[in-house]
């Protein structure tokens, strides 16, 4: 159906039209005869007959506050340290805890370390160039949070307290409620941070981590599966409405896991670069108001692009290395934007893991692609750099909108520029790039005890999982305990890209758009970059824990209108 | 049927540059995109069913909690849905709605939809008091539209009204929260979430505390679906 042309039952050609309206003024003009407000928005006209209209454009956004690149470090993150929680944590609620099903095989995993991070507005200087420190919501004040450490066969608890804003007295985007989720966490449903299980200050959560592999008590009794191992984590908001704006806003952190192949120490196990040579990068893209306080669009559905590029909390910083290996651990934190990544010399990037899962081996590749939500590890080698050589971390992958990428590769003089290495030292390097990382475990798609299909579509604006939307108290999928399904994602939802995420254990991509999948597909993974027009076959496990647990669209935009549903795991 | 006619001297105002409107308003108005700041509305006219004229701030927003959409009355594709499914929610949320939630539909095709159209609609469909049905100069609505992000990306999608954006927006004002749920969403959901914009007499120094993990929610009258 085609609607009426605009403005045709209107016949104002000659009238009410300002005069820097008429054709051929731009918004310069029009600024310059003070006929535009300051919104950024354009008053553009096509013909004479048609009324005004307000095209959104790219380059109408009122842009963030200039920032000179390269002028901050970049910040290692803090590391999250073991204190003694009062009151101890317990099997059931204890006082002062957010209500919450008991966790679930506590006396087997008892905690033996435990830390507290506290969610509160603070502030945060994400460069010095803004005019003020800008306004967060952040774990512990640090913008990422403390970063957590964690270590195979090492049960935690993180105490997850809200200190934020009361919602009487909280004004503006997001919402002073949380629901604290471990990214790919094999995680008990009463820790996963549910959507519907959100709490406001001064209610705390008591998470548990037993750090426990996948399979323990069901195929790979009693210590699970060495090669389901997991590696880089995250954990982050996932209130569900307000998921956006609230991680947006800070609610997010990182979280490494060892094991006795990935140790952390380039001594032993596979000798990947360890420690001051181990960083985790969380990239998220912002956009500030000329105050310096961060912006956030609660008016678009579609999803949101920044303008300013951070890395663990600084817009362009600068990191100066050894010339040696390196682990880089890439979050990318969304909410909206998708990256590729280059090394502006050329250099390659040794691809190890995929969503926090080491590869069967590693793969050496020209650019690194990350949607949201996924993290990529990789190892770069400075050790043939010259002193002084200043190295870009472009981001070359085009998107324009809440779509996700144009499908265009920028040049590399137009790529964005996120973060530049400087080679300033030597340092000794005892870390190696193994032939081999981790197997990948042995699967059985033909013992699947059901295929499920999910569509992910937009119909009239509106984001859908099989024409439904997400409803906390409806579950869509009932799989039993210890049991694995085959799950087919589609997407013809025409142009849109969706980086879908399913909880409790990662998948294995079996088929994509029928064909097999190659490279780095070729493992463990818990979100998938479901792309236009594109089918992908999943084999999934749902081992060990019972309960309610999500999935979603991580264009955190997205999945705050409801482009997310329940499935629960049962006996 | 003439919308000249029938908006008379109103629709001559509309007609002022929406440039000119905005910049006598004084703060800035958007963000980016031209989509609205929830700092700052602009105040649009509008006349509802009821044939009264309407500042879109001052007397549809300012100060309340709101529920808010687009739609016109000859939709035969998802409005049916959303209006069905709002009155479920004036069902659920009873006498709230007109005192603590008020409901405004506009429409997208103001020429076709005329006060009296949208009144003999209401009545139709049973719409209560606190639920107030909009048009307006189309420019104004345009502007209404894209200042709320009720707009696709795609130029052509965005042109064919048979594919308007089927959001409901719902948000209060003086707290610059705003949320926006499928109209085809399950109303008793919708009507939790509007209550999530109520400052609930009852509620507690944290604001509404914890949920029940295993909680169905409780609406007054309401079903849990
Ligand atoms: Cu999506």
């Amino acid at each position: 159906m085609v609607s009426k042309r605009k403005g045709e039952s209107f016949r104002r050609s000659k009238k009410g039209l300002a005069p820097g309206a008429a054709d051929g003024l731009g918004r310069r003009d029009l600024l310059k005869m003070g006929l535009l407000a300051t919104g950024g928005y354009l008053v553009a006209r096509k013909g004479t007959s048609s009324p005004l209209i307000l095209v959104r454009r790219r380059d109408d956004f009122p842009p963030s506050p200039p920032t000179t690149p390269w002028a901050v470090a970049l910040p290692m993150q803090q590391v999250a340290q073991n204190v003694a929680l009062n009151p101890a944590p317990a099997e059931f609620p204890v006082q002062g805890e957010a209500p919450r099903a008991p966790h679930q095989k506590w006396s087997q995993f008892l905690p033996q370390k435990t830390y507290e991070l506290v969610a509160a507005e603070t502030t945060h200087v994400f460069h010095p160039d803004l005019p003020a420190p800008s306004t967060v919501w952040s774990f512990n004040g640090m913008i990422p949070g403390p970063l957590i450490k964690a270590n195979y066969g090492e049960p935690i608890v993180v105490r997850f307290r809200n200190s934020l804003p009361t919602v009487a007295q909280h004004v503006g985007p997001g919402r002073p409620e949380i629901s604290i989720h471990l990214h790919n966490g094999h995680t008990a449903s009463e820790s996963d941070g549910n959507p519907a299980d959100f709490y406001a200050t001064p209610f705390f959560k008591d998470n548990h981590y037993p750090n426990v592999l996948a399979g323990f008590a069901s195929t790979h009794q009693p210590n699970g599966d060495p090669n389901e191992a997991l590696s880089s984590l995250w954990y982050h908001d996932h209130r569900f409405d307000f998921t956006a704006p609230n991680v947006y806003k800070g609610l997010a952190g990182m979280y490494s896991l060892f094991d006795n192949l990935d140790t952390g120490n380039e001594l032993t196990g596979l000798q990947l670069p360890s420690g001051a040579f181990d960083v985790p990068l969380f990239f998220a893209d912002k956009l500030f108001q000329a105050n310096g306080q961060v912006f956030f669009d609660t008016f678009n559905f579609d999803g949101l692009l920044g303008d300013k590029d951070t890395v663990n909390g600084k817009i362009q910083p600068y990191f100066n290395v050894a010339r040696r290996k390196y682990r880089f651990r890439m979050l990318n934190g969304g909410p909206s934007r998708f990256y590729e990544f280059f090394l502006s010399n050329g250099l390659p990037f040794i691809h190890i893991s995929n969503d926090g899962n080491l590869l069967p081996a590693p793969i050496t590749k020209e650019s690194l692609r990350i949607s949201v939500a996924e993290r990529i590890d990789a190892i770069v080698d400075f050790s043939n750099c010259s002193i002084g050589e200043e190295i870009i971390l472009q981001n070359r992958l085009e998107q324009e909108n809440g779509r996700g990428p144009t499908g265009h590769l920028l040049d590399p003089d137009e790529a964005r520029e996120v973060l530049k290495f400087v080679v300033t030292s030597d340092a000794d390097d005892f870390s190696e790039v193994p032939a081999t990382l981790r197997t990948l475990p042995t699967i059985n798609p033909n013992g699947a005890a059901a295929t499920r299909t999910w569509r992910f579509e937009r119909t009239n604006g509106q984001w859908a999982i099989n024409g439904k939307f997400f409803n906390p108290n409806e579950i869509r999928a009932t799989p039993k305990l210890n049991t694995s399904e085959i799950w087919i994602l589609k997407n013809n939802s025409g142009g849109w890209s969706h980086p879908i995420h399913i909880h409790l254990e990662e998948f294995r991509v079996q088929k994509i758009n029928n064909q097999d999948p190659q490279g780095t597909l070729v493992s463990r993974k818990d979100v998938i970059e479901l792309g236009p027009n594109t089918e992908v076959k999943l084999f999934m496990q749902f081992r060990d824990w019972l309960g309610k647990y999500p999935m979603h669209c991580h264009n955190t935009v997205h999945e705050d209108h409801q482009m997310m549903l329940r499935w629960d795991v049962i006996p | 049927m003439n919308f000249l006619a029938r908006f008379g001297a109103y629709a001559l105002s509309g007609c002022l540059p929406v440039a000119l409107v905005l910049s006598t308003d004084g703060p800035p108005r958007t963000g980016p995109g031209g989509h609205f700041s929830p700092a700052g509305f602009p105040n649009l006219l509008l006349r509802s069913h009821e044939g009264k004229e309407v500042r879109f701030y001052d007397d549809l927003l300012k100060g309340k909690v709101v529920v808010l959409h687009f739609f016109y009355t000859r939709c035969d594709g998802v409005c049916p849905q959303t209006v069905e499914n709002l009155l479920e929610v004036q069902r659920i949320l009873g006498e709230r709605v007109g005192r603590d939630v008020f409901l405004h539909s506009i429409s997208l095709k103001p020429d076709e939809d005329p006060p009296e159209r949208l009144a003999a609609y209401a009545k139709e469909v049973g719409a209560g008091p606190g639920w107030l049905f909009l048009t307006g100069e189309v420019d104004v609505v345009e502007r209404l539209r894209r200042g709320l992000g009720f707009v696709d990306p795609d130029p052509e999608v965005d042109k064919d009204k048979s594919q308007h954006v089927g959001m409901v927006l719902f948000g209060n004002e003086a707290r610059q929260s705003w949320v926006a749920c499928p109209g085809g969403s399950s109303p008793a959901l919708m009507a939790e979430q509007i209550l999530w914009m109520v400052p609930e007499p009852e509620e507690r120094a944290g604001g509404g505390g914890p949920t029940d993990p295993d909680r169905t929610p409780i609406l007054p009258g309401g079903k849990t679906k």
